[in-house]
């Protein structure tokens, strides 16, 4: 037997003069028959776990003078715990046990994919042709650039969204392809990838969205023909809603690029719709998270015309036009003129383009500049005058020239030209708009220069030499200091005003007409016996 | 610290220091000694809290004490049976603990607030019938309003878990499962989401 721990029964047993039993056994036989009753007891089988207490003690202080932990006294019940544990094992069933796939194992599967090479189809020339004009970017040099300066995602996960580009270039006919940045979500996360496609494969989508406004105005035609044939309907309401703002044509103004999106690396690329001034305009009034998933419902005041996919697609639009940016000098206007309604739309890189140092670029944000329009007030890039495009739609004209005399005239919006030096950005009340720092003070010479945005918290751009690059990690969400306060309903419509044309008033009983008679009647007379009388002067 | 390398010890935080602090919104400066004028803001409450000739202006020093405070308290989580409580009153690290399974790790009631519990006399009797003293002595992060205001993901097939909370946008807290690993960083610019409901 080992020493006995004091809340055994049987502790002190084999002292001599500490026996219960002293006085009354006091012979050796009667000790050792005191002490066997106590092992036997100890050995008794617990009902419930087929466990006996003697084993289980000596396998707890086996353990413990083995290990020997410090503060035993204090853990011995987690020890004890943990010695019944390693006991407990399963019966053998018939069954095998199934071989439990990890998640850990689908997931690398999934990278797996990532890093398969595709042969086959490609020959060598065909290899060495692509490798001069990749659309590729090196995303791992740019996140090394970022990870200069603190922001970035791990080299593993840049690696894995460098190989899923890849893959996205291989399978879209993309022109150029840049690594947009990363929208967390509460499901799940989204990795955006900003591309511009050949020109052939946007003609297809156009011609979609062309035979769908036909068909609305083939609509509106037969509605008014009907208007005309049914005179006894109760008549229709003349309210015509403002008229949709026409989204931007792919390829100009805010639908510039096309934008793809994936939950992780290794899963397949979705492209996201183009965005509609409508979508813009309403996102800026409401401030939603993402939850992960392309087609959940945005559910919101005012509601949100589209699903997640279009919200994100009009944030990722916002942010773009408001964050993207790149040394001064190195876009430049293409020396061609061209029509004043365009507005300088393109830009081509200056080939004389002298990049200033860092400490300059650190030093005054007018060495940056914006080479994406901003979004104005309308929703988008290029302002159009919506009162154009009803003419097109309707028939009569007599109606149609009232209205647009009625309508109030909207002023022509302008927003700061391309190519705006970032030191004309607001600030907000009296934060500047951008904060730019050195990667490091340390070391001069590599140092880069960074700055990140206050309006757009997340979004970051770096320039060192030629090289620069923006890039968004956030949840995609503008800086307010004031709380998010949500548009009010429309004020209730008011009734027409109350004058005595419309006053209701009780109509007169019929002793009130008789009586208002009889009072004509004798004006009537009066007149007559007047006339009568200067008949008669007249005729005298 | 500003830049690594020289280190001040901050003053733990008191109450009127934290009150202060929850009326300032805006970023912070970057320069400890910046002070916010804090009569433009609410003037009627600077009238309260000062008596009698006080400048009221708050020191960003002070300004960022507090919110160090409020964000600890709020959303500072631990795995559930990372801390034991002993029956006579002192809590401390458990060495047993061998980290959440992956199907706890997923559920939001295997983590807890590092704070002093409020809710857990509110709990039914059948609950708490379920609790064991020794690891559930702290609010779960189930009944945190607004409900979803933590954001649970998965990454690297389980072999992390995240949690995001939604309150203050930058706080990240990564368990591995079934290792003793875990813990929590801020990341932000210091401001309370007050919109928090309106984006759900």
């Amino acid at each position: 037997h080992g020493p006995y721990q004091p809340h055994e029964p049987g502790y002190g047993l084999d002292q001599p003069e500490y026996s219960p039993y002293d006085d009354q056994v006091p012979d050796p036989k009667a000790r050792m028959l005191a002490i066997q009753n106590a092992k036997a007891y100890l050995l008794k089988t617990s009902t419930a776990s087929g466990l006996n207490l003697y084993d289980h003690l000596a396998n707890v202080l086996t353990k413990i003078l083995d290990e020997q932990p410090t503060n035993t006294v204090d853990i011995i019940e987690n020890i004890s715990k943990d010695v019944k544990w390693a006991r407990f094992q399963k019966k053998m069933d018939t069954l095998r046990d199934e071989y439990e796939i990890l998640p850990t194992i689908e997931a690398a599967e999934k990278f797996k994919a990532l890093f398969i090479k595709e042969n086959g189809e490609e020959n060598e020339e065909v290899i060495e042709e692509e490798i001069g004009q990749s659309p590729l970017p090196n995303v791992m040099e740019t996140a090394f650039y970022f990870e200069q300066a603190g922001i970035g995602l791990s080299k593993d996960e840049s690696y894995y969204i460098f190989l899923a580009l890849k893959n996205l270039t291989s399978v879209q006919p993309i022109q150029t392809c840049r690594f947009w940045g990363k929208i967390l979500g509460l499901e799940m996360n989204y990795i955006i990838a900003e591309v511009q496609l050949r020109e052939g494969e946007e003609e297809e989508e156009a011609g979609e969205e062309v035979t769908e406004e036909e068909g609305k105005e083939m609509d509106e035609v037969e509605e008014q023909d009907e208007e005309k044939e049914k005179k006894d309907e109760p008549p229709k309401s003349t309210y015509k809603p403002p008229p949709d703002i026409p989204k931007e044509a792919n390829g100009t103004g805010a639908n510039k690029y096309v934008y793809f999106v994936c939950n992780e690396p290794g899963k397949p690329w979705v492209k996201l719709p183009p965005v509609t001034p409508a979508q813009i305009v309403c996102a800026r009034k409401i401030k939603k998270f993402f939850t992960g998933r392309l087609h959940a419902p945005v559910v919101s005041f005012p509601p949100f015309p589209g699903d997640e996919a279009n919200y994100l697609r009009a944030q990722i639009a916002r942010i773009s036009a408001g964050t993207h940016v790149s040394p001064t000098g190195f876009y430049q206007f293409p020396e061609e003129e061209e029509e004043e309604e365009e507005g300088g739309d393109t830009y081509e890189e200056n080939p004389d383009f002298e990049p200033p140092s860092v400490a300059e670029m650190v030093d005054s944000l007018s060495t940056w500049a914006h080479h994406v329009k901003s979004i104005l007030k309308q929703g988008r890039c290029v302002w159009i005058n919506p009162q154009k495009s009803e003419e097109k739609n309707e028939e009569e004209e007599e109606e149609e020239e009232d209205e647009e005399e009625e309508m109030d005239e909207q002023q022509e919006e302008t927003g700061p030209p391309l190519l705006t030096l970032l030191s004309e950005d607001e600030g907000i009340k009296d934060i500047p708009a951008w904060t730019a720092q050195h990667s490091t003070n340390l070391i001069p010479q590599h140092s880069v220069a960074i700055i990140q945005s206050n309006r757009w918290p997340g979004a970051y751009a770096f320039a060192s030499g030629r090289k620069f690059e923006n890039i968004y990690f956030g949840w995609g969400h503008k800086y307010s200091p004031d709380n998010y306060t949500p548009i009010l309903p429309p004020p209730v419509q008011e009734e027409y005003p109350s004058g005595p044309a419309i006053t209701e008033a009780r109509d007169p009983t019929l002793e009130e007409e008789l009586a208002f008679k009889a009072a004509q009647e004798a004006l009537a007379a009066d007149e007559e016996e007047e006339e009568e009388e200067e008949e008669e002067e007249a005729d005298d | 610290s500003l830049n690594c390398l020289d280190w001040s010890l901050l003053t733990p935080a008191t109450k009127e220091m934290v009150a202060q602090a929850e009326q300032l919104k805006g970023r912070f400066q970057g320069g400890p000694s910046f002070g916010s004028n804090f009569a433009e803001i609410n003037p009627q409450a600077a009238e309260k809290l000062f008596e009698g000739g006080k400048e009221p202006v708050i020191k960003e020093e002070a300004r960022l004490i507090a919110t160090i405070e409020q964000i600890d308290r709020a959303v500072g989580i631990v795995p559930r049976g990372a801390f034991v409580k002993t029956p006579l009153g002192s809590v401390h690290e458990n060495r047993h603990f061998e980290g959440l399974s992956l199907v706890e790790a997923k559920k939001l009631s295997s983590y807890f607030h590092f704070t002093e519990p409020v809710n857990l006399k509110n709990k039914t009797l059948l609950e708490k019938a379920n609790l064991d003293p020794s690891t559930d002595f702290l609010d779960s992060l189930e009944h945190d309003i607004p409900e979803g205001s933590w954001s649970v993901q998965l990454e690297k097939g389980g072999a992390v878990v995240v949690l995001r909370s939604l309150l203050w946008l930058g706080l990240t807290f990564y368990h591995v499962p079934m290792t003793k690993q875990y813990g929590y960083i801020y990341f932000g610019t210091g401001e309370k989401n007050m919109d928090l409901p309106f984006m759900l």
